[in-house]
């Protein structure tokens, strides 16, 4: 397998195709999960804000382990048959980028001035409509949060290769696969492979970057 | 609501923690009226303001608008006929016509983009319509917020001192296009303001606020040239009364 080998392709699609659903469920969850957190105040909020920053700082073997062991065929989700599939990755990288997309959509929507939630209310907004608002003045926050979460996991290779196997052809992902070269010796192939995820990290930030252009 | 109460408080006490921050056995709002808040900093003006646009609940305490109950869990449609522009105007991302849209937008208005232009043009800013609202002055801000809260027709307008950072022309213009907005709609406004002059040239009443109580209410003219209250007396004077 070569730089360009067309072996690499399945790789590098199954990388993206990993790391986005992933992104996308986080986001879906940790986003309104992290307004919420921003805005709300109630008892043990402190509690569980903390519980969210010591879930951004995971190590990606243990969220490996937990998974392999809820997947396992003794576990609770042994049923699903999801072990060593790319699903058994996307729900240990989902994992991982639920905390952080969560915790910095947090951070971004509480340096939103209060101050500024409470002129919008008085103009007549509904609790959806001030959530919507407060969202919007948090952008950059939250496209930050989903950047870091995506750097976060598509270069994650402990729990990838705990619950996925680097199967090739099924659950290899570049990650795993650098490892492996890297094991193999063939360094040459393994900086290749390194190139490839720069390129897909480099191509995400600057569709970022571009958006945000347009939102500024 | 005019010819009637827009407020009617009683028994309002509003505490934060220990310390009681405003206490009122009445207090009403003529429907169609312009009333002055004044009193120095920390009288409870901005407490009571906030009461009153539904943004908080008394600790004890009941109000009604018009003839419903009123407070922070008020129905919305009932919340919407009130509006509040504060003394530090926090504008929206985006333009400042979408910010002036902003309420006619979020109540499902159909003729929102021709309302915005008339009122950018009430506060003389049809120039700054497609300027990002983060790229005006604060005086011009201050104009934006005035025009956001009167787009959408509110019955009500609370002020919390809009006026305090303006140039005297802006001032003058936030008084002519708020009093005109009363004229034309009989708007009942609620002004808050420590300068008597002000209170003196907008206000039909004038209520003085000390220390969160309630010390004199009366119609403009005689509150500053026959005021009761010797702490009113003393504070239309410039006396320090705090």
């Amino acid at each position: 397998m070569r730089a360009f080998d067309p072996e690499l392709w399945p790789i590098v699609w199954l990388t993206l195709r990993v790391t986005i659903t992933s992104l996308a469920i986080a986001a879906a969850v940790g986003i309104p999960v992290g307004v919420w957190l921003g805005l709300a105040r109630f008892p043990g909020k402190q509690t569980l804000t903390a519980l969210v920053y010591t879930g951004m700082a995971l190590p990606p073997v243990v969220v490996g382990l937990l998974v392999y062991l809820l997947l396992s065929r003794s576990g609770p989700l042994a049923f699903l048959e999801w072990l060593f599939t790319p699903n058994a990755m996307i729900l240990a990288q989902t994992v991982m980028a639920l905390p952080l997309v969560t915790g910095l959509v947090m951070g971004a929507v509480a340096a939103v001035p209060s101050e500024l939630v409470r002129q919008i209310r008085s103009l007549g907004a509904t609790p959806r409509q001030v959530w919507w608002a407060i969202l919007r003045e948090a952008r950059l926050g939250v496209l930050f949060a989903l950047l870091v979460a995506f750097g976060r996991i598509v270069s994650e290779v402990g729990a990838a290769y705990m619950v996925g196997g680097n199967i090739q052809g099924q659950t290899r992902v570049l990650s795993t696969a650098i490892m492996m070269e890297t094991g193999k010796g063939d360094f040459a192939l393994a900086l290749a492979l390194g190139g490839w995820l720069l390129v897909l990290a480099l191509s995400v930030n600057l569709a970022a970057m571009r958006l945000q252009g347009k939102t500024l | 609501m005019r010819g009637s109460s827009a407020y009617r408080l009683e028994n309002i006490t509003v505490r934060h923690g220990e310390r009681v921050v405003l206490q009122l056995p009445t207090f009403e709002v003529a429907a169609g009226e312009v009333l002055c808040l004044i009193g120095p900093p920390g009288a409870g003006k901005s407490t009571l303001l906030r009461l009153l646009a539904g943004l908080q609940s008394p600790t004890h305490g009941t109000m009604w608008l018009g003839d419903q109950r009123f407070g922070e869990s008020a129905p919305l449609a009932l919340k919407r006929l009130v509006t509040l522009v504060f003394q530090r105007p926090l504008l929206l991302t985006g333009t400042v016509r979408s910010n002036v849209e902003y309420g006619l937008r979020i109540r499902g208005e159909k003729d929102a983009a021709s309302r915005t232009m008339a009122m950018l043009e009430r506060v003389h800013l049809t120039h700054l319509a497609d300027r990002a609202a983060s790229a005006i002055s604060g005086g011009e801000a201050q104009l934006v917020a005035l025009a956001r809260a009167l787009a959408f027709a509110p019955q009500v307008l609370l002020l919390d001192e809009p006026t305090n950072n303006l140039d005297p022309a802006r001032v003058a213009l936030v008084e002519e296009v708020v009093l005109a907005d009363h004229r034309e709609r009989g708007t009942t406004v609620v002004w808050a303001t420590h300068n008597h002059f002000q209170a003196r040239r907008a206000g039909q009443r004038v209520t003085l606020l000390l220390d969160g109580k309630l010390v004199e209410t009366a119609a403009a003219a005689d509150f500053f040239d026959q005021p009761r209250d010797p702490r009113a007396a003393a504070f239309v004077q410039g006396k320090m009364v705090y």
